[in-house]
């Protein structure tokens, strides 16, 4: 399978819920979508289409919060990335995929440790890597934390 | 009324590159869940990525695992290359495969010695660390380092293989496969071995896609993936090997999936250093432009996940790195409930999240003070083995 037949495909499927296409490369392409059809696409991408969830990965823009939803197909080498933009950064939602898959079971612990995501209809987001003590409302990953450490040796 | 015991292992002795913290309920000697805490080891590398130059990055993420010095580097390199295209001469890509099939032995190597560690075979174990020796000593005189080697870097690699220590390499990766042989007979054709791994913390092929994992865990649950083939990178599609899987998804298809893939990994290197042409090793790339990229590896325990977003300055906007145990980890939810507790270590070690880390572990169970720490755990392992020994007759 090439990626113009599976853009092609996704967008017979979805057609206005895809934002933008970028096709960066014959390997590559970036999807942006709206962070309320993630659940679908992704139960799309995971069970009909057989792709492989590889990981997702949250950015802080400064003004939004972004989650890339990764998936490969590896019978033909192809990633496609879905962007989920979340604009209100002092409350982030969107809505889980452990339903679909069990692979989001950490990283979506992770995100939501790290950048504050709140993943509606996950029950476990319990604390993955930071220790329990860990202060609430602080996400190390956002752009604006600034490490205690390196504060200290600034003064 | 069940009586449920908790049995903590870990977390403490992060020597490892791993430490963690698993809880295992067991009821009697089955068990029946188990539960896993990360990150007492956590060193925030993406968020020091973000501060470092591509250049430093580099260095960071070699440190990320003692074992995979050359995945994470080759990853991260791909995801920077993916940004802009940056080309990469050919030589260099042939290097970069030399490098990780090499380590990709010497870590199977060291997994298969824990592994016969933890069943009572210390033979096993005490073999495959002297045989690890021969690939440790390449990667000293090719890169001057054991581990964390430094080889690579963006657009290339860093130091070249000279032409006169190609003999000797293949002298090595001889001596390797005469005892690799030796080894895989004793491993492979022990009925013992068989009866005492064959059927034990077996991961169905459903659940090792629905998890999806990756690397030998899914090939022995017959999920045939491998980034190698899938996503063609370095110097792979320009040599000739084959995708090793077995359908049975127990401990022993794992044991078999990393033995006979050591021998392709041998035959890959052989194959590189015959077909490596001579010319650059690095395009010496200056500037990255703003924009993303993705770096995929398959590493010694499956593929290795590098995203970098770049703004136009000389550090990452965001670098995302997802280490293929990460996806790997939880699947021991399929695979050690309703077991018993002493399959459970062969088990959890079975996927090689490098388990030494956990060195301490205890059992607390108040009705009659019985405590028991990690050593009584691999005694009873050991035990297991003994009883199939002794019902086969074997001294």
């Amino acid at each position: 399978m090439t990626i113009d037949a599976i853009v092609n495909d996704l967008n017979g499927k979805f057609g206005s819920k895809m934002l933008d296409v970028n096709k960066k490369s014959p390997t590559r392409a970036y999807i942006d979508i709206y962070p309320k059809d993630v659940s679908e696409i992704v139960k799309y991408m995971f069970k009909d289409a057989g792709f492989r969830f590889i990981t997702a990965s949250a950015v802080d823009d400064f003004d939004a919060l972004e989650i890339l939803y990764h998936f490969s197909h590896d019978s033909s080498g192809i990633t496609v990335s879905f962007r989920a933009l979340l604009k209100d950064k002092h409350d982030p939602h969107i809505d889980t995929i452990t339903n679909i898959t069990r692979s989001a079971w950490w990283i979506e612990r992770e995100m939501h440790e790290l950048f504050g995501i709140e993943f509606d209809g996950n029950s476990d987001l319990r604390p993955l890597l930071l220790p329990d003590d860990w202060p609430k409302g602080v996400y190390p990953l956002r752009k604006d934390f600034i490490s205690p450490k390196r504060d200290s040796r600034k003064a | 009324m069940s009586h449920n015991a908790h049995i903590p292992i870990g977390p403490y002795h992060p020597l490892q590159e791993e430490p963690e913290f698993y809880k295992l309920v067991v009821e009697g000697e089955k068990v029946v869940d188990v539960d896993v805490r990360i990150g007492y080891n956590h060193r925030g590398i993406e968020k020091i990525s973000e501060s470092k130059s591509y250049d430093q990055s580099i260095f960071i993420v070699e440190r990320i695992c003692g074992i995979c010095s050359s995945s994470h580097p080759i990853a991260c390199a791909q995801a920077v290359e993916d940004i802009s295209g940056i080309e990469v001469p050919e030589r260099a890509l042939y290097i970069r495969s030399i490098c990780q099939e090499l380590e990709r032995i010497h870590s199977h190597m060291l997994w298969l010695g824990l592994a016969g560690h933890f069943i009572g075979y210390n033979t096993v174990f005490m073999w495959a660390w002297k045989f690890r020796e021969p690939i440790c000593d390449i990667f000293e005189t090719v890169t001057g380092n054991r581990q964390n080697y430094a080889m690579h870097k963006v657009g290339g690699v860093r130091r070249d293989i000279e032409k006169e220590h190609v003999p000797y390499i293949l002298t090595r990766l001889n001596d390797f496969t005469k005892q690799l042989n030796m080894l895989k007979g004793a491993v492979l054709d022990d009925p013992v071995l068989h009866e005492r791994l064959k059927g034990v913390g077996i991961l169905t092929k459903e659940a090792a896609i629905d998890y999806a994992a990756l690397g030998p865990t899914a090939r022995a649950s017959g999920v045939d993936i491998d980034v190698r083939r899938d996503h063609p990178y370095a110097a792979y599609d320009k040599v000739k090997w084959n995708v090793i899987t077995r359908e049975e998804g127990d401990v022993f298809a794992k044991t078999v999936v990393r033995i006979l893939e050591m021998f392709e990994s041998v035959s890959i290197v052989r194959q590189c250093l015959d077909k490596m042409p001579d010319g650059p090793i690095d395009s010496n790339p200056k500037d990255v432009p703003p924009g993303e990229g993705i770096g995929q590896i398959e590493a010694p325990r499956g593929e290795c996940f590098h995203y970098i977003k770049s703004d136009g300055t000389n550090s990452p906007v965001r670098h995302k790195i997802r280490a293929p145990t990460y996806m790997n980890f939880p699947t021991f939810r399929e695979t050690v409930v309703g077991e018993t507790v002493s399959d459970a270590t062969i088990i959890l070690a079975a996927i090689d999240p490098c388990y030494c880390c956990t060195e301490r572990m205890l059992i607390v169970n108040p009705a009659d003070k019985n405590i028991m720490d990690m050593n009584d755990l691999v005694r009873l392992s050991q035990e297991k083995t003994q009883a199939i020994k002794d019902r086969y007759n074997i001294k």
